[in-house]
């Protein structure tokens, strides 16, 4: 018995208190989004009721159902778009020298502290041109603010990917090429599966990471088809705080749902050991 | 490394193409195609609008991108050059503009150029003349009924014929695009939505304030349902390059410096174009004592908040994920999941949650726990609690990708430091970390960056409070750039060219203490190499 504890018995322990602390303000939310009379000054800890009449007035009320799609399309379409294009920079970066490289990943850091939403001044100008230019990828459009997610792509992920890939032993990409493989043949059928791993982590980041994105998503969309969940639930609790607080809690579950879907889809793949015994030592 | 750089010069790279397969050779025509076929959609609009430089540009990268993907030279190139393009169009160029705005007074009353200003001074002075025309008034919007963008659908009263007016000017409708009914009105138009008087209502003072400039003044409306042309009070004269107002003969001078229209006296006109300042919006920051003196004390706070925020949410999730870092713990699966789902929450959906969770009368933390804090009233206890928020809302991602890096560290280095007869706190100290930190140094730097600058954590929770009784523009929970966004957003109106110049400000802190905190790590051993 003691053994167990000093081998699995404790992380039990740590696992369980970290759940805690993840769950109780979501308990919380649940709480709130249960609460049949909808308002923040008569919501508790534990649910004291349950009834489904936020939910309904979510759906019918407002457009969530059509939020909801554009959320998923263009945080599914961004994120995996980004991994791809993060992918290739980093096999650059890992397996190969040339003039720059130093340059360029620290360039890849630093331009990201700059303060995002003064670029946003900026944002609009050029994309009122391109609106003018291209409607289809303008404003109000899911397209557009891809494109625009995408200026993204490139950034802390291509480290966190190069850093995998450099774990990942040299001397399968050089038999490989003994081989015959071309560049990219190794890139695609040997280092890609050995990197599942990353490429599932920052995948889950990207969607995340879109489908929280407000400041820049407030200004591309105002058509009320077009907007996404951040910028439609901002709208229910901007005027009526209190009284909306059960169906913005109930937004806030149903928002959850991709992100832990993806996660779940994604876990496969964050398995161990997949590079051990690749090599013979 | 050696062996790649004679790879980058072999003489059988010249024979890649047939070396890549039929595979790669049609998926490279298949996406190639593509390319050249977005060219072409992209290039129609450029040529029927004249944009020749965009044009030109667009052929130039199409051409670079055939070249470099159709040559077997510049392999590095061929994986860089996508994000890359994306990267200098959507992110670096906007960045570069915003800093360059730094160096003019680019904002309210400053945001076009000098024809610009003539125009709306024109047209804001504009005066009813009798004799003048009465059109037939209708609001209509292009976009949403509440924010959309406005235009006046008028109706000609001696012809009947329907023009939408908008800031750009006066625009005849095709006929039978609009549905005109007895008394003139515009009932409907094919794209545009009509304003229902509730919603006309409710936007008045954007409807009084639109002019649409025409040849001889401007039409501005008269209530929701009538509007008149009527003629410039003062107009712009060429010959001395200033504004002359007809009825009085005042002049206002073009002063160039400042980018406004001046009078003798003094006065200045509201309306006035950008122009080049130089380095006044730097100076004023550094010397305009009501600004430069709070910096510091925001400065401190601001990077205690970004190391607290970094590390602690570090320190939490790295000890999660070795905690959970073996095959012979069940349900791991489980925990993971019930772990990261405050990640999966929506944040800024969250943050106002936490926000009433610490509410001081019936917020959740007092009722749980019994207390009676004052949260956000008082500076000690409401910077506890935007950490808080932090932690919780960032571990589970430091979580992950902990956890992601540990799959990467080969399980045999950890079992031969065991045979070795190192304890694994040893083994944690001298083999996994030192390996770990490599990977996620960058991470860890780059989230500081991402904490330093963290918006929404105290926009949507403290939005800066409490402030002191003698300073409202600085709070205690402010970090810089949500006093920055006050600064310049708040108040008296936008002043984008000063935001830029403290934006740089920020920029090159964060820069500098992330490019010290890198050359003090060892995680550049392996780029160096």
């Amino acid at each position: 018995m003691s053994r167990w504890i000093s081998r699995v018995g404790w992380r039990h322990g740590v696992a369980v208190l970290a759940v805690l602390f993840s769950l109780f303000p979501i308990v919380f939310v649940v709480s709130a989004a249960l609460n049949p009379q909808g308002t923040l000054s008569s919501t508790t800890a534990i649910p004291t009721g349950a009834s489904t009449v936020n939910f309904s007035n979510l759906l019918h009320q407002t457009q969530f159902t059509t939020w909801f799609g554009n959320s998923v399309l263009i945080a599914g379409v961004s994120a995996a778009a980004s991994v791809f294009l993060s992918a290739l920079a980093a096999y650059a970066f890992s397996r190969m020298r040339f003039h720059g490289r130093r340059v360029g990943l620290m360039a890849l850091l630093l331009i990201q502290m700059f303060p995002q939403f003064l670029a946003i001044v900026a944002i609009f100008l050029m994309f009122s041109r391109i609106t003018d230019l291209w409607p289809a990828i303008g404003f109000n459009q899911s397209w557009g603010l891809i494109l625009l997610y995408l200026g993204g792509a490139l950034g802390v992920n291509t480290w966190l990917m190069k850093g995998f890939f450099d774990t990942v032993p040299r001397e399968l990409d050089e038999s490989a090429t003994m081989d015959g493989a071309s560049h990219a043949q190794t890139f695609f059928r040997i280092l890609l599966p050995l990197v599942a791993p990353i490429l599932a982590v920052t995948g889950l980041l990207a969607f995340i990471g879109t489908i929280n994105e407000f400041l820049i998503a407030n200004v591309f969309l105002t058509d009320s088809d077009a907007k996404t969940l951040s910028v439609g639930m901002w709208g229910l609790v901007a005027g009526e705080r209190n009284n909306n607080f059960g169906m913005f809690c109930a937004a806030t579950l149903l928002t959850a749902i991709p992100t832990v879907l993806v996660f779940q889809f994604l876990q496969r793949f964050i398995v161990n050991g997949l590079t051990s015994g690749a090599v013979k030592g | 490394m050696t062996a790649l750089l004679e790879r980058e010069t072999a003489p059988d790279e010249a024979r890649q193409p047939v070396r890549g397969g039929i595979t790669g050779t049609l998926f490279k025509v298949v996406l190639l195609g593509l390319v050249a076929g977005i060219a072409v959609w992209a290039a129609f609009p450029l040529i029927a609008d004249g944009a020749w430089l965009g044009l030109a540009i667009l052929l130039a990268t199409t051409a670079g991108l055939f070249y470099l993907y159709l040559t077997p030279r510049h392999v590095p190139l061929k994986y860089l050059v996508p994000g890359t393009l994306f990267l200098v169009v959507f992110q670096l160029f906007p960045v570069l503009y915003t800093a360059a705005t730094a160096f003019t007074n680019f904002g309210d009353g400053h945001r076009g150029d000098k024809q610009d200003a003539v125009v709306a001074i024109q047209t804001s002075s504009v005066i009813r003349v009798p004799g003048s025309i009465e059109y037939a008034l209708t609001v209509a919007t292009t976009g949403d009924p509440a924010t959309g963008p406005l235009t006046f659908l008028v109706t000609d009263p001696a012809t009947r014929t329907v023009s939408a007016g908008t800031l750009d000017g006066l625009e005849p409708l095709p006929a039978g695009a609009a549905t005109v009914n007895a008394s003139g009105r515009v009932t409907a138009a094919a794209g545009y939505t009509v304003l229902n008087g509730g919603q006309a209502s409710a936007r008045s003072q954007e409807i009084t304030d639109l002019a649409v400039p025409t040849a001889g003044g401007a039409i501005r409306s008269q209530g929701l349902s009538r509007a008149y042309e009527g003629k410039a009070a003062r107009a712009y004269d060429a010959v001395c390059d200033c504004i002359r107002d007809t009825a009085t003969g005042k002049t206002w001078a073009a002063d160039e410096e400042i980018g406004a229209f001046v009078a003798a006296d003094g006065e200045r006109l509201a309306q006035g174009w950008r122009v080049g300042v130089g380095l006044s919006n730097f100076t004023r920051l550094l010397s305009d004592s009501a600004i430069s003196g709070p910096f510091a004390t925001t400065l401190v706070w601001n990077l205690f908040f970004a190391i607290a925020s970094t590390g602690g949410t570090f320190v939490l999730g790295l000890a999660c994920a070795l905690a959970m870092h073996t095959p012979r713990m069940r349900g791991r699966g489980v925990y993971r999941l019930l772990l990261v789902l405050p990640y999966a929450m929506p944040s800024f959906a969250m943050l106002l949650v936490w926000r009433d969770m610490f509410n001081t009368d019936f917020g959740l933390i007092n009722n749980l726990f019994g207390l009676e804090v004052d949260w956000f009233g008082t500076p000690g206890a409401a910077r506890v609690a935007v950490i808080l928020v932090q932690l919780w809302l960032g571990y589970p991602y430091m979580f992950l990708v902990a956890t992601g890096a540990l799959q990467a560290i080969p399980a045999e280095l950890s079992e031969a430091s065991r045979l070795d007869g190192a304890s694994p706190w040893q083994s944690l100290r001298q083999v996994t970390l030192p390996l770990l930190m490599i990977a996620l140094t960058p991470l860890l730097i780059s989230s500081f960056a991402y904490n330093f600058n963290n918006f929404n954590a105290i926009y949507l929770t403290t939005e800066g409070a409490p402030f002191p009784v003698d300073n409202p523009l600085n709070g205690a929970t402010d970090l810089l750039i949500t006093y920055t966004y006050r600064l310049a957003f708040g108040g008296s109106g936008a002043q984008y060219g000063f935001a830029a110049a403290v934006s740089i400000f920020i920029f090159l802190i964060v820069a500098i203490i992330s490019i010290v905190s890198f050359r003090r790590t060892r995680a550049q051993e392996e780029v160096y190499s």
